[in-house]
Formats: C-alpha cells, sequence, structure tokens
C-alpha cells in the first residue's frame, strides 16, 4: 500500500517534471526540470530495492552531466524571450515519435498482463553493489568491456576535437600538397605548437 | 491503542534520532565557526571574538540572531523562483548525507525489555546510525555533487557579473575534484571490499593496520587536497576569491539566505571530515577499547563516538589552520593542478592499490 502511494508519487513528480521541461521557454528551468526527474526516477529505484541504481543515477545525470549542462548553459547566456521557429519543421517528426512511444508502452503493458506472474524471490541481492558488480564481472563481461572500449573512443575523440582546432587553415593546405612527408611535419609542428602553446611565434617559425 | 503505540514507536525512535543528529551535527557546526574565528585570530597574534559571553562562547547565537533580523534585500532584475531556490538546495545536500554518518558502534549489550507495552521486545540492537544502506558513500557522493546545483543557480540567479563568475568557476572547479576525489576513495573501497561506510570500519578494525591511513597513504593525501577544493576552502576559494570576484557567487544574498549558504559550507567541512574519519583514520574505533569496555556496551558506544567527534574535530581544526596559513591559487593553477597532477596520482594509486590486492587475495 506505502509502496504504491509513493510510486505514484514519485511517477507523478516525474511525469510533471517532465512536462515542465519541454514545456518551459527558458533553458535553465528545463535543465533544472530535467534534474527533478532524475532525482525522481532514483526515488522510484529505491522503492525498487534497487539502490545502487538509484544513487548512481544521482551521482552521475544529477551529479555530472546535468551540471555541464547547466555550466554550458549559464556561459551561453541564451535569450529566452526569442520563440524558435527555425526548428518548426521538426513539430511533427516529434509527433511521431510521441505515438511510436506510446504504442511501445502499450505493447509493454499489454505483454506484462499477459506474463504469467511469478512471485519475486526476497533472498537474491541483485539490486545490492555485490551482486551488480558480480555479474557484470562474470556473466556480463563482455558488454561491458565494448561500452568501456566505446567510452575511451569517445574520449580520444574529443581530445582530437579540441586539439583540432589548434590547427591553423593555411598550415594544413600547405602540408596537404606536400603529401606524406609534409604530414608527418605537420604532426610535428602541431605538437611543437601546443607545447608553446600555439602562439604566433611558431607559426612564424615554420613559415 | 497498544497497537498504535507498538507500530508507531519505530518511527518515534527514528524521528528521535534524527533530531539528536542534526541538532548536534548543527551545533558542532556553529562551533567550528567560532573555533575557526579564535584559532586564526591566534595566528594572526589577535584576540577573536570574547564579547558575546565567556569567551565568547555565545557569539553563533549572536551571529544566528543577527542574520535573522537583517534587512532581506533580493536584486531586482534576478530570477526570483531560482534566487529562492538556491540557498535551499545548498543547505538540503548538505545536510542529507548526516543519515548515512556512522556516528558510532552498535549498542548490543543492553536489555530493552523494561519499556513499557513489550516494546522492547526482540530488540537487541540500537545502532548508532540513522540508515544502515548497502551503498552509504556513494549516498554521500551523490548527494554532494547535486549541492554544486545551489551555488551554480545562486550565480547564474543573481543576474550580477561577479555571482555568475563566482557560480562558473565553482561548477568547473567540483566537477574537477570530484573525480580526484572518487579516485582516491577507490583505493580504500577495494581494500574494504565494500561501500557501507559501517562495513568500511569493520574492514579496517579486521585488516593488519587497523586504520587505512597506512596502506592508502596517496589516497589519503589525494583526499584531503580533493576535499579542500570540494568544500571552496582556501586555498582553492576561488568561486568567492573577494580580491576578484567581490564575494563571489553569494554577492547578492543577503541576511537568512546568506547563512544558509555559510552554514551549508560549514556542514559540507563537516561531511568531508566524517568521510576522511571513516574511511582512512578508522571511524569510531579505538585501538585496544576492547579489553577495556565490553563491546557492544554503552561505555564502548560514548567512548567510541567521542574518539569520532574528536577524530573530526581534528580535520576541522586542520582545515582553519590551512586557511590561516596557505595564499590562494590562480584559477589556471587549480585547473593544472587538479588535472594534470592530482588525478593521475589517483589513477596509480588506484593501479597500485589493484596490483596490491590481486597478489594479496592468490
Amino acid at each position: 500500500m506505502v509502496s504504491t502511494a509513493l510510486f505514484f508519487l514519485f511517477a507523478g513528480f516525474a511525469i510533471a517534471c517532465a512536462v515542465s521541461m519541454v514545456y518551459h521557454k527558458n533553458p535553465i528551468y528545463s535543465a533544472i526540470s530535467l534534474v527533478g526527474v532524475f532525482i525522481a526516477l532514483s526515488c522510484i529505484y529505491l522503492t525498487l530495492a534497487a539502490p545502487f541504481i538509484a544513487i548512481v543515477q544521482i551521482l552521475i545525470y544529477a551529479g555530472a552531466i546535468m551540471v555541464l549542462v547547466i555550466f554550458v548553459i549559464m556561459l551561453l547566456n541564451l535569450d529566452d524571450e526569442k520563440p524558435l521557429n527555425r526548428l518548426r519543421f521538426l513539430y511533427p517528426l516529434g509527433g511521431l515519435f510521441g505515438i511510436v512511444l506510446l504504442a511501445q508502452t502499450l505493447f509493454i503493458y499489454y505483454a506484462v498482463m499477459r506474463a504469467p506472474s511469478v512471485p519475486s524471490d526476497q533472498s537474491v541481492t541483485t539490486g545490492n553493489t555485490l551482486g551488480i558488480g558480480r555479474a557484470m564481472y562474470t556473466e556480463y563481461l563482455l558488454p561491458v568491456e565494448i561500452v568501456g572500449f566505446m567510452l575511451l573512443m569517445a574520449v580520444i575523440g574529443a581530445v582530437m576535437l579540441v586539439r583540432g582546432l589548434r590547427i591553423e587553415p593555411e598550415v594544413t593546405v600547405v602540408s596537404m600538397g606536400t603529401g606524406n612527408l609534409g604530414d608527418t611535419a605537420k604532426v610535428e609542428s602541431d605538437t611543437v605548437r601546443s607545447e608553446t602553446g600555439s602562439d604566433n611565434d611558431a607559426h612564424l617559425v615554420e613559415n | 491503542m497498544e497497537s498504535v503505540i507498538k507500530n508507531a514507536f519505530p518511527f518515534v525512535v527514528i524521528s528521535v534520532g534524527i533530531l539528536l543528529a542534526f541538532q548536534g551535527v548543527l551545533m558542532i557546526v556553529a562551533y567550528t565557526v567560532l573555533a575557526e574565528r579564535k584559532v586564526l585570530g591566534w595566528i594572526q597574534g589577535r584576540i577573536g571574538p570574547n564579547r558575546v559571553g565567556p569567551w565568547g562562547v555565545l557569539q553563533p547565537f549572536a551571529d544566528l540572531l543577527k542574520f535573522i533580523f537583517k534587512e532581506d534585500l533580493i536584486p531586482d532584475k534576478s530570477t526570483k523562483f531560482v534566487y529562492f531556490l538556491a540557498p535551499f538546495v545548498a543547505l538540503t545536500c548538505a545536510l542529507l548525507p548526516i543519515v548515512v554518518y556512522p556516528f558510532g558502534p552498535a549498542i548490543t549489550t543492553v536489555d530493552w525489555s523494561f519499556l513499557p507495552y513489550g516494546l522492547g521486545d526482540g530488540v537487541t540492537v540500537l545502532p548508532l546510525t540513522i540508515a544502515r544502506i548497502d551503498v552509504g558513500l556513494l549516498f554521500v557522493l551523490g548527494i554532494t555533487s547535486v549541492g554544486v546545483y545551489g551555488i551554480a543557480l545562486a550565480g547564474w540567479s543573481s543576474n550580477n557579473k561577479y555571482s555568475l563568475m563566482g557560480g562558473l568557476r565553482s561548477s568547473a572547479q567540483l566537477i574537477s575534484y570530484e573525480l580526484a576525489m572518487g579516485a582516491s576513495i577507490i583505493g580504500v573501497v577495494m581494500l574494504a571490499g565494500t561501500l557501507d561506510l559501517n562495513g568500511i570500519i569493520f574492514a579496517q578494525i579486521r585488516s593488519p593496520f587497523r586504520w587505512f591511513i597506512i596502506p592508502q597513504f596517496i589516497g589519503f593525501v589525494v583526499f584531503l587536497i580533493a576535499a579542500f577544493a570540494e568544500t571552496n576552502r582556501i586555498p582553492f576559494d576561488l568561486p568567492e576569491a573577494e580580491t576578484e570576484l567581490v564575494a563571489g557567487f553569494h554577492t547578492e544574498y543577503s541576511a537568512l539566505k546568506f547563512a544558509l549558504f555559510f552554514m551549508a559550507e560549514y556542514v559540507n567541512m563537516f561531511t568531508v571530515s566524517v568521510i576522511g574519519t571513516t574511511l582512512f583514520l578508522g571511524g569510531w574505533y579505538v585501538p585496544g577499547l576492547s579489553h577495556i569496555f565490553e563491546p557492544g556496551s554503552i561505555p564502548y558506544a560514548l567512548v567510541s563516538h567521542i574518539a569520532f567527534i574528536g577524530k573530526i574535530c581534528g580535520f576541522l581544526f586542520l582545515y582553519i589552520w590551512v586557511r590561516g596559513t596557505l595564499p590562494r591559487f590562480r584559477f589556471d593553477q587549480l585547473m593544472n593542478f587538479g588535472w594534470k597532477f592530482l588525478l593521475p596520482v589517483a589513477l596509480g594509486n588506484v593501479i597500485l592499490t589493484i596490483v596490491i590486492v590481486y597478489f594479496l587475495n592468490r
């Protein structure tokens, strides 16, 4: 009884926050609403006896990712009065995705209703840290490795993107004309430049 | 009637526990402020507050009254809702971790059958922790990392360039140093094999070193440095560097709202001290105390609890000492130090610990 009431409380809070996130014109309010959604979701995880997922939800999404999002919004200082007419054509697409999502929800509901109800085993420690760690490093080792590898690629990609900003356009053009040798020279000069703080002197010396 | 009392009794006990714990922590925090002013006074060759009560003992309450009765100014062009929300977010996220603090060992030797209505039947353990959850350490880290919203939103909503700079600096600093702090803690978690704060204390008692500061000294140093940055304290108090930013993110806050930020900062100091004590200094454990008192008895719990508070006070004194001694970093130095020195050292410590734990468990 209590758990049902808590579920409706947190689910209602999550839905209210989600609606407010979509409808607010001001991006900061949208971001705060999204944090509210994450916190409500983590409360629902807690009522489902999954404390690890609940805390990680707060730690990763609310504590790290959304802080970065708010950081960017604060830096950009967006004009909240201006309506986004530019993206009008996305509205029908959004409606379509909404209908698909609703159909999926109904299908899951239908499937759950049809499935035979098995009483849950209280002794299972699936939600505990130990159980999750054991499952991740034995049964699901390959998916964990794949995800780790993809994250590593993303990190390296991000570093490469930031480093790429330091290459001045004219240097790139020159080195492209001279083929392989020039490419090596370009890489070397980039290394030098990034070490010397990419000031203009290094550029002059190379030319 | 009897069944109502029986059903309500656990909630009453928990409520009393929460009241005592929060009240106790807030009292210690209030006197940390006084201790800070006194100790800074000694370091700088002054006397410090000595007017309110003997030795200035009532100074925290005088300060609080002053904060309550001051005029509450609200900037005209501020974003009102967020401006009001920010101090509450900051203080709530600072106070929430109190529920998992391991205040002392469980009391197991008391016979509770003297309670009326048979309330004590079957009760054998009185834990000195409000909520013993499986992921207590992650809970503290997660909730304190949400606290940065208070500072960032305060800076943004004040509509003041100094506040905005303070808020931005604070978000950047907290994200950077959270990584180093998390990495420094992993070593202890691997040695203990649990994320439960009481479990970590028991793991230290079982280990041959008694305190994890000995096998995890590098982790402890990294944790200590990251802790100063996480709590925005000198030498890492860039978000409120008064020579550059007036007062940083709380420039536009006055009266009780400023007091909430002020309290949040000191409660965060207390939280970090609790984590440091629990992970590296054995928590409430006093070596050799089990030979004097029986473990689980009331005197044992009491002495352990006092030892716990004493270790925390040592941490808090270190905070004040460093504040009186060190100058402030420049912001680029802070970022370089965090990313290029502290994080690699913490990760190296993690790898070293992995190797050692692997060979020990073979």
